[in-house]
């Protein structure tokens, strides 16, 4: 076990050794070490981030969805108010329609039996007079009695 | 084993011995070619396996890490990033826990030591006859005698090794005390502790028990530091060769042996790196 050259040569190699790892070794993989620090941090961050931005995602589009029930739910209703309405507003008219039918009729009838009165007074005033004459035969002067018979006509 | 016409201890012996490559009183510049000649080289010379298999981890450590750094993406890491990032998360937070101060070089000089720690530890698991081998095959190849190929495998069980390390440490703890103290800071540290006088005249008196005080804690820190590394590794080594050496029946206790040593070699990376942060952060920190 003597102490010799060997001594020297192993300080300096070993001090090379360091050298080199302090220069080329060490560095790179502390940096990247660190940069990978950083990166998950800020992945946990942006994981963090996103999961509050979800809620509040979600609570808008509950709010949303509340207020679109609501808004469809007085569309309904005012929907069902109109619907009725209009029935309703059909329904009245419909019964103006058929009173004024009804009474356009009653008028029509009216007519009708006053025609039918005059004609019947017409030929029952004929009849008469046909009657009259047979009676009488040529006794009667059709012009002279004519306005009597008219007269009768019209009193009755 | 290696060779059948060795006795044990010439055995262990040759296992113990480095491949050394230096300075011969007799014959200059050569490889040694007994553990001998390597002793009577004395300084100069230098161990070929430690520093080879030395570097060659240590450059195996940095190819790996600096291959996942340059592509090292922030998105999901794969597999070889997934454990490189595991190491320098590992290492960095045991740095944050015990080193207060900022420094750009403690963490990446934990992360070194400890890897490079950790694989040379781990050449310790490879049968301990395997590689030396291999390299007698690959010595009688280039002319060499068997019996002179030296071959150790395990850098760590080289106190030069440990040593140089932690001596390197030593001049790290030594610029960071200077540098957060300055010098007379750091002279008055070693000088005016831990006994202090109010008296001018006793205080000359205590400065030098303190300084011999404070200089063995100083020096105690790589010594301890190296030698712990070594011992640990080295007698781990050691029972690795001699349960080589029983024959048939290393197989069970080598597995039995390998699995406990794999628990020490990952410790003792991690204390000379807990260690190594320890005292630079009491060397950076004011009193």
């Amino acid at each position: 076990m003597n102490l010799n050259l060997t001594l020297i040569g192993q300080a300096i190699a070993f001090a090379v050794f360091v050298w080199f790892c302090m220069k080329y070794v060490w560095p790179p993989v502390m940096q990247a070490l660190q940069e990978r620090q950083k990166k998950i941090a800020d992945g946990l961050d942006a994981a963090s981030r996103a999961n509050r931005d979800l809620e509040l995602a979600q609570e808008r589009a509950n709010e949303t969805l509340r207020e679109s029930k609501g808004q469809a739910a007085e569309i309904l209703e005012q929907a069902h108010k109109r619907s009725n309405q209009m029935v309703e507003e059909a329904r009245d008219t419909a019964r103006q329609e058929g009173e004024r039918m009804i009474a356009n009729a009653h008028t029509e009838i009216e007519q009708e039996i006053n025609r039918a009165k005059e004609e019947l007074r017409m030929q029952v005033a004929r009849l008469a007079i046909e009657g009259a004459e047979r009676i009488l035969e040529s006794s009667i002067d059709e012009k002279k009695h004519r306005e009597l018979v008219d007269k009768l006509a019209t009193e009755l | 084993m290696a060779g059948s016409n060795l006795t044990t201890t010439d055995y262990i012996q040759h296992h113990l011995q480095n491949l050394t490559f230096g300075r011969h009183p007799d014959n200059g510049w050569s490889m040694a070619h007994s553990a001998d000649e390597a002793a009577e080289m004395g300084f100069w010379a230098i161990h070929l396996d430690t520093m080879g298999w030395s570097i060659g981890l240590g450059i195996l450590f940095l190819w790996i890490f600096r291959k996942v750094a340059k592509t090292a993406s922030t998105g999901v890491p794969s597999g070889l990033q997934n454990f490189v990032e595991l190491m320098v998360e590992f290492v960095d937070d045991s740095v944050k826990e015990t080193f207060h101060g900022k420094s750009k070089l403690i963490a990446p000089l934990s992360l070194t030591i400890f890897c490079w720690i950790f694989l040379m530890n781990l050449m310790d698991l490879v049968p301990v006859d395997f590689l030396p081998m291999l390299a007698q095959k690959i010595g009688v190849m280039f002319g060499a005698d068997p019996a002179h190929v030296y071959f150790k495998v395990v850098s760590t069980t080289d106190v030069n090794a440990t040593l140089g390390m932690s001596l390197a440490v030593f001049a790290l703890i030594i610029f960071y005390a200077i540098r957060t103290k300055g010098v007379s800071g750091f002279i008055a540290e070693l000088t005016l502790h831990p006994f202090n006088a109010p008296n001018k005249l006793a205080m000359v008196f205590l400065i030098p028990v303190n300084l011999l005080l404070e200089l063995v804690t100083l020096l105690a820190k790589p010594v301890s530091l190296a030698l712990r590394l070594f011992g640990n590794l080295y007698a781990g080594e050691l029972i690795f060769i001699l349960i080589a050496a029983i024959g048939l029946w290393q197989l069970p206790l080598h597995f039995a042996w390998a699995v406990f040593h794999l628990l020490i070699i990952t410790l003792q990376a991690f204390i000379f790196m807990m260690l190594t942060i320890v005292y630079l952060s009491m060397a950076t920190e004011e009193h």
